[in-house]
């Protein structure tokens, strides 16, 4: 099992990556009408974990099927519903349905979702879901130091929020993550291009995207709810004054015209920032906007496939 | 709070102290009420036992609602507030803040394994003072050669 998405990142081709959601119900080729226009667009796709805590389809089950439309998957795994039992298995599960690419999480609180009275889990952390993972690949070895007999092959990744305090600690994290096992990292939405150039600044320094291929996290804001709900309901997404005055000035039925162009232009300036791998595109259910998107972006259909 | 920690740092006699203590039950579960008393006060401390304050700027990482041992999530608020409880402070912030100030950064870099839920409840001190506490964290962080994870109270495998 080759992952696709790394023989990208190592060629040093320009990667993209999208995000699907897995649906609310059992509907099997819900993934595979999500995923069919990405083909070709995208070197893999992620597929959430029970995105801020709601329940969906597992995250093992929808990256199974989005292999089968044919469309690589980045497993999402959180530490909120799983203790280190569950999420050692589910990772040899996913080797074992062919799953090449694993994103590793704390997770949203329960608090956030639609089951607030639910225990939160968090046994382990996603640092330390990453060195155990690590140790499997490697090691051959469960947490507990029993061996394994067929171990497993990931390209293992993580995520980072350069935007969030203390931000002067948010290299430095990446470091930790990367010493635990995190071979590819995907941020938080990057509107603020400067802020995250002083973190990019901060990585290089440390010599982290030598070690770690970086990919920017962006999405196009459609609207202006949708522009509310990011600054006001999503814990960590920082939006500058002048991007949101950017949307609220055009009339109400441009928004969208205007999202979408913010989204290419800031995938264009994050391009041409030393140690940017690519960029991962959060469409938040407007998947199919993400080949025009990067069209206006100036990345041709293939430029940034796989392989 | 590190010149505190002086003076409660492992040594043999403290070490023989607690294998004694522990012989009593009576008197170490006394030891761990009166541990249990100091700690909730300075730190809101949640007796899980392996205690990470050292490491950590004494910012106690138990009372982050996902317990988390290795630094701050990523929903921490633009003023430093904790995402599940937006009133707080986020722990992680207050540890960076004091690590800072006592020129400790370095100890933040650290990767703490996962806790021992079988100590959950335990005095830290005398589980400290015993050397149990010995494979918790890294000595730095790691790096340069990334060490391997091993099993609770075990060495790792080097």
């Amino acid at each position: 099992m080759t992952s696709g998405f790394q023989s990208s990142l190592e060629s040093g081709t320009f990667t993209v990556t999208a995000e699907i959601a897995p649906p609310r119900g059992a509907d099997p080729d819900a993934i595979g009408r999500k995923v069919a226009p990405l083909r070709g667009w995208v070197a893999a796709v992620n597929v959430t974990d029970n995105q801020s805590a709601v329940v969906r389809m597992s995250s093992l089950a929808a990256s199974r099927l989005a292999l089968a439309a044919g469309v690589e998957p980045i497993m999402q795994v959180t530490c909120r519903d799983r203790n280190r039992i569950a999420l050692q298995s589910d990772l040899l599960g996913a080797c074992g349905l062919g799953i090449p690419n694993i994103l590793m999480m704390t997770g949203d609180h329960p608090r956030f979702g639609d089951h607030a009275d639910a225990m939160p889990v968090f046994d382990l952390d996603s640092i330390q879901l990453l060195w155990v993972a690590r140790t499997m690949r490697d090691e051959h070895r469960l947490l507990s130091g029993r061996n394994l007999a067929w171990p497993p092959s990931w390209f293992l990744g993580a995520v980072e929020n350069p935007f969030a305090p203390p931000t002067e600690f948010r290299a430095a994290r990446l470091g930790k993550k990367i010493a635990a096992g995190a071979q590819f990292v995907q941020t938080q939405y990057v509107f603020d291009v400067t802020a995250f150039e002083r973190w990019m600044t901060q990585v290089r320094d440390l010599g982290l995207d030598g070690r770690c291929h970086v990919l920017a996290g962006v999405g196009p804001i459609m609207s202006a709810r949708a522009l509310g709900h990011l600054q006001h309901e999503v814990p960590g997404v920082h939006i500058p004054r002048e991007v949101a005055r950017r949307l609220l000035a055009v009339p109400a039925s441009r928004v969208a015209d205007e999202g979408i162009k913010v989204c290419a232009e800031t995938i264009s300036q994050l391009r041409h920032i030393t140690g940017v791998a690519g960029v991962h595109i959060m469409a938040a259910g407007n998947e199919q906007l993400i080949p025009d998107i990067l069209r206006l972006a100036g990345l041709d259909r293939g430029a940034c496939r796989a392989g | 709070m590190y010149r505190a920690h002086r003076l409660l740092a492992q040594n043999a006699g403290y070490q023989r102290l607690a294998a004694r203590l522990e012989r009593w039950p009576a008197l170490s579960r006394l030891f761990t009420a009166a541990e249990r008393g100091v700690k909730q006060e300075l730190f809101g401390c949640r007796m899980c036992g392996q205690c990470a304050l050292p490491v950590t700027g004494y910012a106690c990482p138990m009372t982050c609602p996902k317990q988390l041992r290795n630094g701050p999530c990523g929903g921490v608020g633009a003023d430093g507030s904790c995402e599940v409880y937006p009133a707080e402070r986020c722990v992680w912030v207050l540890a960076y803040e004091r690590a800072q100030q006592a020129g400790r950064s370095a100890d933040l870099l650290r990767l703490h394994r996962p806790i021992d839920h079988r100590r959950v409840g335990q005095s830290s001190w005398l589980n400290y003072w015993q050397g149990r506490d010995d494979q918790l964290w890294t000595a730095g962080d790691d790096l340069a050669s990334p060490a391997l994870i091993g099993p609770a109270g075990h060495s790792a495998p080097s």
